[in-house]
């Protein structure tokens, strides 16, 4: 266990910025956003990011390929380039635990080489959550807020900020920054990790009934008529979709630049009228079965396909930020609970 | 005013004049609000809310509610009526199978604002006069309403209710209101400033398209934007221009029928301030053109589908300006 | 000592069938000179063009951008540019709104008679264009390539 004094930690900024691009969480006018650290950059200290840390492996427009058109001659080429070495600094337990979501499933086979790229280089210092929102319900997934996972995870307590390394590469973070930390006991941090549970257990959001949600009942649920009642006002635009940080699908476009193609991947979201569309259209026609895809996904599917793990960590962005707060929780509530 | 809403519901409902009643529903805290439609008294008595946070404008949920057989009834506040009245005059909602209800707004509250305040954690807010007492999980707060105001509420336009089957408390008034004050501060600024400006705000934009699918003047069976024919066609800002390619011209559709109600910022998970492209136009309208608010009089036309001889130049619309 | 190449700017000039673009041909067949940087798209009217078409110009490579059509009064059909005037209006003004030149894009009058007024306005667009440089602000990066 290390730690810092929170007065020093724009040092620790510029030693991480010097050898490494460093993302932090910072506030602006439009509410926190990752951003790569400038001079008199601070931490943010809100909860949640407005968009989540998927767009550091998964950015919401990548180009893929380049063709160069001259004539009949097609000339292929190839852009991909080796990222560069970079840290996260400030990811919050839930979207810590989403990257591990993305991982089963860009880097089953056949591997996603360009999220692979971006995910060997990264470095991640978590950050414990001193203030969850309501929104929030990491637990139902049973994931600690308190004890975030990543290479590094870290406790702000009173003016200090603790460290400890989870993982090889968190081992080398810290030696390498050794000259600005100073040793610590953990007591503190074990104290802040029971502060932390208490407030957590009072969240109102913390224990949704997700149990309820089987494989076996796939059929049930598909067909529950609730979820006529609860899509009827989804306006089918992608928030929900956008700012997830579990949320993985894309689609893959040519654009036409009047000399050649750039081929290019974008987010794609299930929650639009051309999601998938083929030649005839798409398969889901009406906005109830593209609302109730998302939520199965999520809670039915995805667990069935990877071990009981769910597709959502509860981060609360969807909650937040739906225009007409249609979420995960009520969902989850109506189709899972004894409501 | 709440209770007055329920009651005005379950007598329609019980009276047979309606068959369904289109309202917001409580959520699982005291601002998320859902529009639903209500088809049984039970339902009303459980879950009908109407408070501060009843933000939604509903207007828009009735062109798909209305293809459906039978009444509805729908409560709409001033600003509401006047997406409405728009509605009713592109022929996108039958008249005879809406019955509307006038409701009194004294501005919606906006829980982003109330949360950049400093409060977290969230779980409950009383409206007490002008404060809100605000119970979080780290402790009770008090809140000047006056301070947790959505922006088209402080700027509001209108407190007249344009169309209406029958009203619900006493008719208001149109505003003076300063809503143009933003646009013309940006107006003074140089170019390069301007461009600066949305640069910064555009540059937020992820394409989530909930400005347009909240949109009541967004209304078309299939947008340009998701039309592989159209030639610009596209699921995310893959460039700059596209990012201004795609407000520029979504604005630019609805010029003349936007009522300015403000929907597309508060939906805005970017809170990038969309109305000012709005408002631009009508303000550029109601200077070039002659004062027009849409919605307003289902008689006039509207200003793209007329002309007048002696209408200005782009140069001269230019030169007024300096 | 390195020559300073002069920026040639690319100018898309819309103009309708029936008067500009007359005009235009009038222009030639005087040997009035205007600078080869304009290209022409003969359009039926000037109401044909859809706000779309002058930003994908600008995506597209236009430096600046042209709209032109018959007088007022001179409509081929009637009232054509009546409404083509208040939709660049109102669109030009909207383009200031967002910080991109003003002198970029212009909207002008040309009748099938008037090949002079023709040469002289695009002369003088090209003029003002080129001092402006290249369009910075409402190009598709992707298309340069």
């Amino acid at each position: 266990m290390k730690k810092i004094a929170l007065q020093n930690l724009p040092k620790l900024f510029s030693a991480i910025s010097e050898s490494k691009a460093l993302y932090l969480p910072v506030d602006t006018e439009s509410g926190a956003e990752f951003r790569l650290y400038r001079e008199g950059d601070t931490l943010s200290e809100a909860c949640n990011t407005n968009r989540s840390a998927k767009d550091f492996f998964f950015p919401q427009v990548e180009d893929m390929a380049e063709f160069k058109v001259e004539g009949k001659k097609i000339e292929v080429l190839d852009i991909r380039r080796e990222s560069e070495e970079f840290v996260i600094f400030g990811a919050r337990a839930c979207d810590v635990k989403s990257f591990e979501i993305l991982d089963s499933v860009f880097l089953a086979d056949p591997v996603d080489t360009y999220y692979k790229n971006r995910r060997e280089h990264v470095t991640v210092i978590s950050l414990a959550c001193n203030f969850p929102e309501e929104t929030c319900f990491c637990s139902t997934f049973g994931i600690d807020a308190a004890s975030p996972a990543g290479d590094v995870a870290a406790w702000i307590i009173d003016e200090e900020l603790y460290m400890t390394a989870l993982t090889e590469k968190g081992e080398a973070f810290l030696s390498a920054h050794a000259a600005l930390l100073s040793d610590a006991d953990e007591s503190k941090v074990d104290k802040k990790k029971e502060e932390i549970a208490e407030i957590c257990h009072r969240l109102p959001l913390q224990n949704l009934p997700v149990e309820h949600f089987k494989a076996e009942k796939l059929m049930e649920h598909f067909n529950d008529p609730k979820w006529a009642e609860l899509s009827q006002s989804c306006i089918g635009c992608g928030t929900c979709t956008f700012v997830c940080p579990t949320c993985q699908c894309f689609d893959i476009r040519d654009f036409d630049t009047g000399n050649g193609i750039q081929r290019y991947r974008c987010w794609d979201s299930c929650m639009y009228s051309d999601f998938t569309q083929m030649a005839a259209a798409q398969p889901r026609l009406t906005q109830l079965e593209r609302f109730r895809q998302r939520f199965m996904h999520k809670l039915v599917y995805h667990p069935a396909n990877h071990e009981g793990t769910y597709g959502c960590v509860g981060c609360g962005r969807c909650l937040a930020k739906c225009p007409i707060s249609m979420n995960i929780a009520k969902v989850i509530k109506e189709i899972g609970g004894e409501k | 005013m709440q209770q007055v809403i329920r009651d005005k519901a379950l007598s329609l409902l019980e009276a047979g004049k309606v068959d369904r009643v289109l309202a917001w529903k409580e959520g699982e805290f005291f601002y998320d609000q859902t529009p639903h439609v209500f088809k049984t008294a039970e339902e009303i008595n459980r879950s009908l809310v109407y408070n501060g946070f009843s933000a939604a404008n509903l207007s828009k949920y009735l062109v798909k509610e209305t293809l459906k057989d039978g009444m509805i009834a729908v409560f709409l506040k001033p600003c509401d009526t006047y997406s409405f009245s728009q509605l009713l005059k592109e022929h996108r909602i039958p008249r005879e199978k809406v019955w509307a209800v006038g409701i009194p707004c004294d501005g919606k509250l906006d829980i982003d604002r109330i949360r950049k305040a400093g409060l977290r954690g969230i779980t409950s807010i009383r409206e007490d006069g002008d404060r809100l007492s605000v119970s979080t999980i780290y402790g009770e707060k008090t809140v000047a309403k006056s301070d947790a105001l959505a922006e088209r509420c402080e700027n509001c336009k209108s407190r007249k209710h344009i169309v209406y089957d029958e009203l619900i408390g006493s008719e208001g008034e149109a505003l003076d209101s300063g809503r143009f004050d933003a646009v013309e501060a940006l107006e003074k600024m140089s170019p390069e400033e301007r461009f600066a400006f949305w640069q910064k705000e555009l540059s937020r934009c992820i394409r989530c398209n909930a400005c347009r699918n909240a949109c009541p003047a967004c209304t078309c069976e299939k947008c340009v934007f998701d039309n592989p024919a159209s030639g610009i066609e596209s699921k995310a800002p893959a460039s700059s221009f596209e990012e201004q390619n795609f407000h520029i011209i979504r604005a630019f559709h609805v010029v003349g029928r936007c009522t300015d109600c403000g929907e597309c910022s508060r939906v805005c998970p970017q809170s990038i301030p969309l109305h000012l492209i709005n408002r631009k136009f009508i303000k550029d309208i109601n200077e070039f053109y002659g004062t027009y608010q849409a919605g307003e009089n289902p008689d006039e036309r509207a200003p793209l589908t007329n002309f007048d001889k002696d209408d200005m130049e782009p140069a001269d619309a230019f030169r007024k300006g300096e | 000592m390195q020559i300073e190449e002069k920026f040639e700017p690319t100018i898309v000039a819309f103009c309708c069938n029936w008067c500009s673009y007359a005009g235009a041909d009038l222009s030639g067949t005087n040997r009035l000179q205007y600078p080869a940087n304009v290209k022409i798209i003969r359009v039926p009217c000037s109401c044909r063009v859809n706000p779309m078409f002058i930003l994908r110009a600008f995506q597209r490579g236009a430096d600046g951008v042209i709209l032109c059509g018959c007088h007022p009064g001179d409509c081929h059909y009637t009232t054509g540019n009546y409404y083509a005037r208040r939709r660049m209006t109102l669109l030009f003004s909207m383009l200031d709104f967002l910080g991109i030149e003003r002198e970029r894009t212009r909207l002008e009058w040309v009748s099938a008679a008037e090949g002079a007024k023709f040469a002289a306005t695009m002369n003088d667009f090209v003029e003002t264009v080129t001092r402006l440089g290249k369009n910075r602000r409402l190009e598709d990066l992707r298309c340069n390539k």
